[in-house]
């Protein structure tokens, strides 16, 4: 119901709007929950347990019950709480948990059965059949169960992520917050002043009071524009601080076009910003709780301060008639607001005896609610008095049981709040109390100050003290004059009577379940939270949780202190999975690393594979071929037979320079290479201190001191880790410095027969056997362009890479492949790669796992027993890491050419069965030989170097299949490698 | 005669949104010097005797004419512009990086805000005023992050330029469109 003359809404502009496909209107500056309450609208959810039909309960975020969703698709938004809500033209509400409609919901039937589903129902009651838990119980909960529903489509919203820093950070733009970002901003501090309303202001703007002369909320309208007219001032509104964390961290979510009809292309839905503040004034306010009586969630039963605010600040009522039932003077301004703006006030009822208020209302002191009647919505509230029991018509029941400040923020690192029995309230903890946020300072009503003049000074000594903090002058400010008596109370939290009081309104739990709870020796807090289900879910419990421990402490004849809170953990609002992971999506997932040869490769239509970060071709599919095998058979006799060539510029690159590096890598690899001359390569493996092999690769001397470590792709990162530790920790003096050049450089493999003829079109110098023997490298040009040129082989055959400034390298790409295809070759992608190299028995990682040794794959002689040390050497000579009973290396050949030997398959002895226990080896590497004409496998098989010959069978469990194959040496092909050695002139 | 033809890592890219403007920065020649333990010193003279710049401290840049040097890690820095005077060689690593990184140019207003979208470091005028350079994250990417006159320089590893570029040519339609 509209009320006239009231409120900050712009009635000249009509808003429409629909709610359950319900066409309806608003205005500027209402939210959802107000317009619904303009449009009559009570009903507008249903409760997750019993279905209780539940309507508007508070005016700010920490509604519980006006829980709707937003939007369509991809776009949907489940569990948005009317109460923040901006409306805009356009906006699609629909009501939540409820089949088939919010007026007609079968599942209500949950409310007759609610003797059965107390806390805990479901551990006592699903115990039997055991099986049907998973089956059948749990699927029909959490149909029943629930609020909203995850959108099943992609998210099509735009999310954003963010950094802030700033000297003071001001959480809060009530009295407080204002003037503490006042003074700051005066003082020239660099301020950040959050609030999640749209519009600065807090409780000024939902109360008829005045702050110097004029109106409250005119005043904070007149101190958002001084603070926005201030260069050093950021004021952000929409925006929630979430969470503090550690080093002055504090997170928010800020609501960027959530509230616009039509946002700009780009503009992203939310933000998450991570703010990093020198210090921060918590001036969070202070959340009214409810009293626990019977039905009191019925919808029209409300807070009482959110009836102010929806009155004050929104022009709507929630009813023709309404009462109030209060134990503290604050909630008496609601009688009186209504009363003064037409609204009839059915009574005020007080449980405190003598409680007066003036006002053309009955007030009822001495007088409790005991419980409500109507259905969908309030119509009569009981009210008791003097042992008598009558029903009092109302639309509406604003309730109030005191105040709690809003101390989640300064407990999100452990400090529990302190109990103060002058406030009958926790305030937050003390700054030196174990777990306090460092450098958080809090300020007006969520440090217990309740009136606005109190407020307001407050806001300026924490002011004070940050500027101090930040070594900065304290301003001189008056404090204009305001309202300085914030009333008495006392505390009410549940008014005894049969029915069902409600504490926690989102989860469902009585008063009852708590003493349940109790009862059943759920009796810590914490416990009775996890029984009970009390303040979970989007809500967290704001306006149940200390109702709930008052309760429990009645239930188990504690104190409240005594009894303790749970703990307060980020965030302090529900903020979306997709805010968090903004930027996250598709392909910005990881940074895509591209050689210099990628748009070469898409344009021959090759696949990519990812190779860490890296995007390689897989294969280049030639005319004709429709299968990923022709165009990788192909490829290897291309370069068993003539010539291919291959980007390997995604291996990592590490540029040493030092006197001393010959030293270092000596340390490093568990070969010796030190020995290395200038212009010659040598493989090395490299182990990690438990003795196990980290990675393998080539190192090249390019002249004294200049030297160039190859490592795989994959490891790339964590060989240059490695590396800096052994520099910093064992050899902080040497005198070598490495650095990565993996990107400086283009690289290609030129492999095969022919591979010669390649290079020497390209390279200005003799490329001969007797220039560039196998194992050397050097300084050479292509067309002029300094170039290296490692004479090495991945392939077995005739093998080069050739290296250029980045720069040139699709330009030589581009000309190697004219070159090769005039000789008959061409392009290879990973997957040929990885079949050549099987076929020569090299291992990858597939192979270096990590829990294979040297020893395992045959390299043990790589060792070197005359250095002195070698990282890994004590821990290689470990029992257990050597002998015949490892699993070595081996070859395996099926013994029918077409059987496959998936990678992954376990290895058996023949005639075995195949268990656990008799489990032999396994097989990490698998492929179809083109060159040999069979399927082919690497693998590791206890003792398998000396069981050479033996048949062994291969059982795949994940493809359910069986071969049996013959064990060999890991080098199928050109096992002597005069291929790559080649040493004839050209 | 053959030619090999020269590609820059993004092809010379150039886009605006808004007020801001992302451009790919021309080649420059640039040098990773890393003085051998004990030899900082030596370095930094040799340095102010052949470029005309000292080493750098932790987050400094410095220039002479066309010369630039910048801070670029522990005990790291890059020599921007001239070829290493040989001198240099005798006190440290020196690793030619022209091709490793790719460099791009953040202009208009609202850079720092654009880069507040990938980076956690503090872009404020005041802690990181032009002649200020760090190592620091953009998105998920290591990049060098320079103050300069009317924006920001950045530098990433070359495999990766298309990847920074998209990332914070994203971050400036979200700025543009907050007007």
């Amino acid at each position: 119901m509209r009320v006239d003359g009231r409120g900050r809404i712009d009635r000249r502009v009509s808003l429409p709007f629909t709610f359950d496909g319900r066409l309806l209107t608003g205005h500027p500056g209402d939210t959802l929950a107000s317009a619904l309450m303009a449009n009559g609208i009570h009903l507008v959810g249903r409760s997750f347990k019993y279905h209780r039909p539940r309507g508007v309960m508070t005016a700010g975020s920490e509604e519980p019950n006006a829980l709707v969703e937003i939007g369509a698709a991809g776009a949907a938004l489940p569990n948005v709480r009317a109460t923040v809500q901006e409306l805009y033209e356009g906006l699609e509400a629909r009501s939540q948990n409820r089949w088939p409609s919010l007026g007609a919901d079968l599942l209500a039937v949950n409310d007759l059965l609610s003797p059965f589903l107390g806390a805990g129902f479901y551990y006592k009651t699903f115990m039997w059949p055991r099986g049907f838990w998973e089956r059948v119980y749990e699927p029909l909960i959490r149909r029943a169960a629930g609020l909203g529903r995850l959108p099943e489509a992609a998210d099509t919203e735009r999310h954003e992520k963010a950094f802030a820093h700033c000297d003071l950070l001001v959480i809060g733009a009530g009295p407080a917050g204002l003037m503490a970002a006042l003074a700051a901003g005066e003082a020239g501090a660099d301020v950040l002043l959050a609030d999640e309303s749209f519009e600065p202001g807090g409780r000024l703007l939902s109360e008829v009071e005045e702050i110097g002369g004029g109106s409250a909320a005119g005043w904070a309208d007149e101190m958002a524009a001084r603070l926005r007219a201030m260069p050093n001032v950021r004021v952000m509104t929409r925006t929630a601080v979430t969470g503090a964390y550690d080093g002055g961290v504090y997170g928010a979510l800020e609501r960027v076009g959530e509230h616009l009809a039509a946002p700009a292309q780009d503009l992203p839905r939310d933000c998450f910003w991570r703010i990093t503040a020198r210090t921060a004034v918590m001036a969070t306010g202070a959340i009214e709780r409810p009293i626990a009586f019977a039905d009191n969630d019925r919808p029209g039963v409300m807070m009482a301060s959110g009836v102010r605010s929806y009155l004050n600040r929104h022009g709507v009522s929630p009813g023709a008639t309404v009462a109030v039932f209060a134990a503290n003077d604050d909630a008496h301004r609601t009688a009186r607001d209504l009363a003064a703006a037409g609204v009839q006030v059915a009574a005020l009822i007080d449980p405190r005896e003598g409680a007066a208020c003036d006002g053309d209302f009955p007030v009822l002191a001495g007088a409790e609610v005991v419980g409500t009647r109507g259905r969908k919505g309030l119509r009569q509230v009981l009210v008791r008095q003097g042992g008598t029991t009558r029903a009092i018509a109302a639309e509406a029941l604003a309730m109030s049981g005191g105040w709690n400040p809003s101390v989640h923020l300064s407990c999100h690192m452990g400090a529990r709040p302190v109990w103060s029995a002058a406030h009958h309230a926790f305030l937050p903890a003390p700054p030196d109390a174990p777990g306090a946020v460092p450098g958080l300072i809090p300020a007006g009503a969520a440090n217990g100050v309740f009136d606005t003049a109190g407020c307001l000074r407050d806001g300026l000594r924490a002011a004070g003290v940050a500027l101090e903090r930040l070594g900065l002058p304290v301003a001189e400010l008056d404090v204009p004059p305001a309202e300085q008596d914030a009333g008495r109370s006392s505390p009410i939290w549940v008014v005894p009577g049969k029915g069902r009081a409600w504490l926690d309104f989102q989860n469902d739990v009585t008063t009852k379940d708590v003493a349940l709870a109790a009862r059943e020796g759920f009796d810590s807090v914490e416990y009775m939270k996890r029984y009970t289900t009390q303040g979970m879910a989007p809500d967290q419990g704001k306006n149940s949780n200390i109702n709930a421990l008052a309760v429990l402490a009645d239930a188990t004849g504690r104190s409240i202190p005594e009894t303790g809170t749970t703990t307060y953990r980020p965030p302090f609002l529900p903020v979306p999975i997709g805010a968090m992971g903004a930027g996250a999506q598709g392909h910005g997932f990881a940074p895509e690393r591209l050689t210099t040869s990628h748009a070469a490769s898409l344009l021959r239509g090759a696949p990519m594979v990812e190779a860490g970060l890296w995007y390689r071709p897989g294969y280049f599919p030639a005319p004709g071929e429709t299968s990923w095998r022709q165009s990788c058979d192909r490829e290897v006799r291309m370069v068993r037979e003539a010539v291919g060539i291959c980007d390997v510029s995604t291996l990592g690159k590490i540029e040493l320079q030092g006197p001393d590096v010959g030293g270092f890598l000596d340390l490093v690899y568990a070969n010796r290479v030190s020995t290395l001359k200038p212009g010659r390569v040598r493989y090395g493996i490299m182990l990690r201190e438990d003795g196990h092999v980290m990675d393998d690769g080539t190192t090249a001397r390019l002249d004294g001191d200049r030297w160039v470590m190859t490592t795989t792709t994959a490891a790339a990162g964590q060989v240059m880790q490695h590396l800096e530790l052994v520099q910093q920790a064992f050899l902080p003096r040497a005198r070598l410095r490495f650095t990565s050049a993996t990107d400086a450089w283009a690289q290609f493999a030129i492999a095969g027969p022919r591979a010669r003829e390649v290079l020497q079109a390209v390279v200005d110098e003799d490329v001969g056997g007797a220039a560039f023997p196998f194992m050397s490298c050097g300084a050479v040009h292509v067309a002029g362009t300094p170039a290296r040129l490692f004479r090495i082989s991945f392939s077995g055959e005739l093998g080069y890479e050739i290296a250029v400034p980045a720069r040139y390298g699709a330009s030589l790409f581009r000309l190697l492949l004219a070159v090769a295809e005039g000789l008959g070759g061409g392009p290879y992608g990973m997957e040929a790669l990885n079949v050549l190299r099987i076929e020569k028995g090299f291992p990858t990682h597939a192979e270096m796992h990590g829990r294979t040794t040297a020893f395992d794959l045959g390299l043990q002689g790589m060792l070197s027993p005359k250095k002195a040390d070698f990282i890994g050497r004590a821990g290689a000579a470990r029992p257990g890491l050597l002998g015949p009973r490892r699993e070595q290396l081996v070859g395996l050949v099926p013994l029918e050419p077409d059987w496959r030997l998936p990678a992954g398959a376990h290895l058996f002895r023949k005639g075995a069965s195949a268990t656990p226990e008799t489990d032999q080896g396994y097989i990490t590497s698998s492929a179809f030989s083109p060159t040999l004409g069979t399927h082919l496998a690497l693998g590791f098989l206890a003792g398998g170097r000396e069981r050479h010959g033996e048949v062994v069978r291969m059982v795949d469990r994940l493809q359910e299949t069986q071969a049996l194959c013959e064990v060999r040496d890991p080098v199928f092909f050109d096992p002597e490698g005069g291929r790559m050695r080649d040493q004839a002139g050209s | 005669m053959i030619r090999l033809a020269v590609e820059t890592p993004l092809g010379g890219l150039c886009v605006s949104h808004g007020d801001l403007t992302l451009a790919e920065l021309p080649a420059i020649r640039l040098t990773w010097l890393a003085p051998w333990p004990g030899e900082a010193r030596a370095m930094s003279h040799a340095l102010q005797a052949a470029h005309g710049v000292h080493f750098p401290e932790p987050g400094e840049t410095l220039e002479n004419g066309s010369t630039r040097i910048l801070w670029a890690g522990r005990a790291q820095a890059l020599l921007a512009g001239p070829a290493p005077a040989t001198e240099l060689a005798h006190h440290g690593a020196v690793v030619d990086q022209t091709e490793g990184w790719a460099g791009l140019r953040l202009e208009g207003a609202g850079a720092a805000q654009v880069l507040a979208r990938l980076c956690p470091l503090d872009l404020r005028g005041k802690a990181f005023p032009p002649g200020r350079t760090a190592r620091s994250l953009l998105g998920h990417m290591n990049a060098q992050i320079t103050a300069v006159d009317g924006g920001l320089e950045l530098m990433v590893m070359r495999s990766m330029a298309g990847t920074a570029a998209a990332e914070i040519e994203e971050a400036m339609r979200s700025v543009a469109a907050r007007g």
